[in-house]
C-alpha cells in the first residue's frame, strides 16, 4: 500500500496505458464499416481534482525549497557524517539479522501450528498469542533487563548437572538483546503469514508428492514451501520495511548505535533537530527503496511457473474458484510490476 | 483402527498358483459418521487392468486412495504383492496387534505404486523435466545425469520430450496429464493407479491420454483405472468392477459391460452411454 501512496501519480499513468495496449492487441484491427466515432465522456470531476492536487503539490515543493528552517546545507553536511553512516550500518544489521532469525523461527512456529502433536500446537499458539499481545517496546526493555532476571546461563541436563555456565550479561550484549528482542516479536507476526502461505498451497500438491514416495520433510522443503513463498513474500516485504523502522525502538534495551538514535543525539548536540530528522528520513527512504527492489526480484523468482495466461488456460472455464484465484494472482502480478517500476 | 475379523494375519498364500498384485479384503472406510466403503473385496492380478466404474459418490476415489495410503483404512486390509499396507504385526503385551508404519516405511510402500490424479497435480514451480526428475533425485537418490536420462526416456514414452523446459501452466490439460503419467512411471512402480485421468480434459484431449494408458497396458503394467470412459473399459480392461453405495455390486470380465446382470449396473450403463 505504501508503494502506491508514494508513487500514486506514476501508477495512475501506467495502468490505463497497459490496459489500452492489452485491449487493442486483443481486438486486432478488424475492418468495421460503421465504426463508432464518438467524443469522450464529459468528466469535469477528475480534472478539477487534479488541478487542486497540483496546486497543493507545487506549494509543498516551494516550501521545501524556500523554507530556511529546513537548512538543506546542514542536511548535506550531516548526510555522510561518519556517525550517521555507522548508524545506517547498524540499522541495516539489526533489520537483516532480526528478520533472518524471525523467518526461521516463523517457519518452525507455522509448521508446529499444523503438527498433529497437541503440545507443539499449543506452544506455537501460546508463543504467537504472547508476542503479538505485548508491545515490542516492553519486550525490548525486558531483553535489556534479562541479566538482572537470570544472572547465569548454563547448558546441562534439565533439572540436573550443568556443564557450561556463562554470565547472562556477557551473552546478552545490548546488540544481541536488541536483535533477539526484535526477532522474537517479529516471528509471531511472520508465523501467521507463513501459515496462511502454507494453507494456500493446493492439498493435491502434497498428495502428488506423497504418491511419489516423498517423506514429510522433503515435501515441505521442496514442494510446499517454494509454492507458499509466492504468497508469503509480499506481506513479508511489508514486514521487513516495518522492521527497518521498528529498529528505532531499540533504545529501550538500550542500544544506541542505530540511525534514529544517532541522528537524534547529533541534533541535540548541534541544536538542529529538523535537518537531522531529514537526514534520517532520507536514509530510511534509500534503504526502503533498495528493499523494495530486492522484493520485486524475489517475487519474480518464486513466481516462476505461475504464468497468468497459462493458469487461466490450464484450469478452463469449469472451475470457478480456480479462475478466481488466477484472477487474484493476476492482480498480484500487476502490483509486482508496479513495485518494480517504482523502485 | 483395523478390525481383524478373520485369521489371515500372514501373507495371503496363492490359492491358484499366482499371487495377486493387489488384494483388498473386506475394506471399510468411515469419515466420521459417514460410512463410505462397506466391505469391499477385490483382487488385481499382476499384468492386468482393472477398471472401476460407478456413480459419483460411490467411493471409487476413496478405494483407490486407500491402496496408496492417502486415506487410512478403517477396517479390513490391503495387501500389495503380499505385503500388508500401512501396518505391521507386533507383539504388544503378549497380544498380536497392528502397529502403524513409520513415515519412512509408508513412503517406501507408496513409491512402489504410481498414481495419476484427475487434476494432474503437477508441481507448478518446476518445469516438465524437473517434475519428472524430482522424486528420482530425492527419493531414488539418482545422480542428476541419470535422473535426467530416465526422465527424458519416460517423457518420450508419453510424447512429451519436446517440452522439457516448459512450466505446467504453459501446457494443455492433455499434455499436463501425460507429463503426470511420465512422472509416475519414472519411478518404475509395480502398479499404477488412475483416478478419472481424463475427467478434467476437454473432449478432444481425452484420446491422447487414453492412448498413453493403453500403451502402458500393452506393456503389461498392472493398473487400476477409475473412469467413465466405457469404450476404454470394454477395450482395455481384464476385469471390470462396478461399485455403488460403498460396495462392489458386480464384478467380472469386460463382457459384463454388454451383459450387466445387476439392474443398478444396467441403469448406470444406460445413463453413461
Ligand atoms: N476427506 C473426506 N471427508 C469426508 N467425506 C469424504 C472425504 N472424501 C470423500 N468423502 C465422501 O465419501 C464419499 C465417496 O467419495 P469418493 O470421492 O470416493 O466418490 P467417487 O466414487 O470417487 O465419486 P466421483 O465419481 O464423484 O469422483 C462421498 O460421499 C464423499 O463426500
Ligand atoms: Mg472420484
Amino acid at each position: 500500500m505504501s508503494t502506491h501512496a508514494t508513487n500514486g501519480a506514476a501508477d495512475s499513468e501506467k495502468k490505463p496505458a497497459a490496459a489500452r495496449a492489452a485491449s487493442k492487441s486483443a481486438q486486432g484491427a478488424p475492418d468495421i464499416p460503421n465504426r463508432v466515432d464518438a467524443l469522450p465522456q464529459r468528466k469535469p470531476g477528475p480534472i478539477v481534482a487534479a488541478i487542486i492536487v497540483a496546486i497543493f503539490a507545487a506549494q509543498f515543493i516551494h516550501m521545501l525549497v524556500t523554507n530556511e528552517n529546513l537548512e538543506w546545507g546542514v542536511v548535506w553536511t550531516y548526510l555522510f557524517n561518519e556517525h550517521v553512516l555507522s548508524g545506517v550500518g547498524w540499522t541495516l544489521i539489526l533489520t537483516v539479522a532480526s528478520m533472518l532469525i524471525a523467518i526461521v523461527l516463523a517457519i518452525l512456529l507455522a509448521v508446529m501450528r499444523k503438527s498433529s502433536n497437541v503440545v507443539l500446537r499449543g506452544v506455537s499458539w501460546f508463543y504467537i498469542w504472547f508476542f503479538r499481545g505485548t508491545p515490542v517496546y516492553t519486550q525490548l526493555v525486558f531483553w535489556g533487563l534479562i541479566s538482572v532476571l537470570i544472572p547465569k546461563l548454563s547448558i546441562g541436563i534439565p533439572f540436573g548437572p550443568e556443564f557450561w555456565t556463562w554470565d547472562t550479561a556477557d551473552v546478552f550484549t545490548a546488540g544481541r538483546a536488541a536483535v533477539i528482542g526484535l526477532a522474537l516479536n517479529e516471528a509471531a507476526y511472520l508465523a501467521e503469514i507463513v501459515r496462511a502461505g502454507l494453507e494456500a498451497v493446493d492439498p493435491g500438491q502434497r498428495e502428488a508428492a506423497q504418491a511419489l514416495g516423498m517423506g514429510p520433510g522433503l515435501i515441505m522443503r521442496r514442494i510446499i514451501l517454494p509454492q507458499a513463498m509466492r504468497i508469503i513474500i509480499p506481506p513479508t516485504g511489508n514486514e521487513v520495511i516495518g522492521m527497518l523502522k521498528t529498529t528505532s525502538l531499540v533504545l529501550a534495551v538500550p542500544f544506541t548505535l542505530e540511525l534514529q538514535y544517532v541522528t537524534n543525539s547529533l541534533a541535540n548536540r548541534v541544536y538542529k533537530p529538523i535537518p537531522l530528522l531529514i537526514v534520517a528520513a532520507l536514509w530510511y527512504l534509500v534503504i526502503t527503496s533498495i528493499l523494495m527492489f530486492l522484493q520485486s526480484k524475489l517475487e519474480k523468482h518464486f513466481g516462476k511457473g505461475f504464468d497468468i495466461r497459462g493458469e487461466v488456460e490450464q484450469i478452463g472455464p469449469s472451475d470457478s474458484t480456480e479462475a478466481k484465484r488466477s484472477e487474484a494472482s493476476a492482480e498480484d502480478r500487476n502490483d509486482v510490476l508496479m513495485t518494480g517500476l517504482n523502485a | 483402527m483395523v478390525t481383524n475379523d478373520k485369521a489371515q494375519s500372514t501373507t495371503p498364500s496363492a490359492s491358484d498358483g499366482e499371487r495377486p498384485a493387489i488384494d483388498i479384503r473386506s475394506v471399510h472406510k468411515a469419515f466420521g459418521s459417514l460410512h463410505v466403503l462397506k466391505g469391499v473385496s477385490m483382487q488385481v492380478m499382476p499384468g492386468t487392468v482393472t477398471v472401476v466404474l460407478g456413480p459419483s459418490g460411490s467411493g471409487k476415489s476413496t478405494l483407490l486412495r486407500m491402496i496408496n495410503q492417502l486415506e487410512t483404512v478403517s477396517g479390513g486390509e490391503i495387501y500389495v504383492n503380499g505385503e500388508l499396507q500401512g501396518f505391521k504385526h507386533e507383539m504388544h503385551r503378549g497380544v498380536d496387534r497392528l502397529r502403524c508404519l513409520s513415515d519412512k516405511e509408508v513412503a517406501a510402500q507408496r513409491s512402489r505404486i504410481g498414481m495419476v490424479f484427475q487434476r494432474f497435480n503437477l508441481f507448478p514451480h518446476k518445469t516438465v523435466l524437473e517434475n519428472v526428475m524430482e522424486a528420482l533425485v530425492h527419493v531414488k537418490h539418482m545422480s542428476k545425469d541419470e535422473a535426467k536420462a530416465e526422465a527424458i526416456a519416460d517423457l518420450k514414452r508419453v510424447g512429451m520430450d519436446n517440452r522439457l523446459n516448459h512450466y505446467p501452466s504453459e501446457l494443455s490439460g492433455g499434455q499436463q496429464q501425460r507429463v503426470a503419467i511420465a512422472r509416475a512411471i519414472a519411478m518404475h512402480p509395480q502398479i499404477m493407479l488412475f483416478d478419472e485421468p481424463t475427467s478434467a480434459l476437454d473432449p478432444e484431449l481425452v484420446g491422447e491420454v487414453l492412448g498413453v494408458i493403453r500403451g502402458l497396458a500393452d506393456d503389461g503394467m498392472t493398473m487400476v483405472v477409475v473412469t467413465h470412459e466405457i469404450g476404454f473399459a470394454r477395450e482395455v480392461a481384464d476385469q471390470v468392477v462396478f461399485m455403488d453405495g460403498g460396495v462392489v455390486v458386480e464384478k467380472g470380465g469386460p463382457e459384463i459391460i454388454d451383459n450387466p446382470s445387476n439392474p443398478r449396473f444396467k441403469s448406470f450403463l444406460d445413463s453413461v452411454l
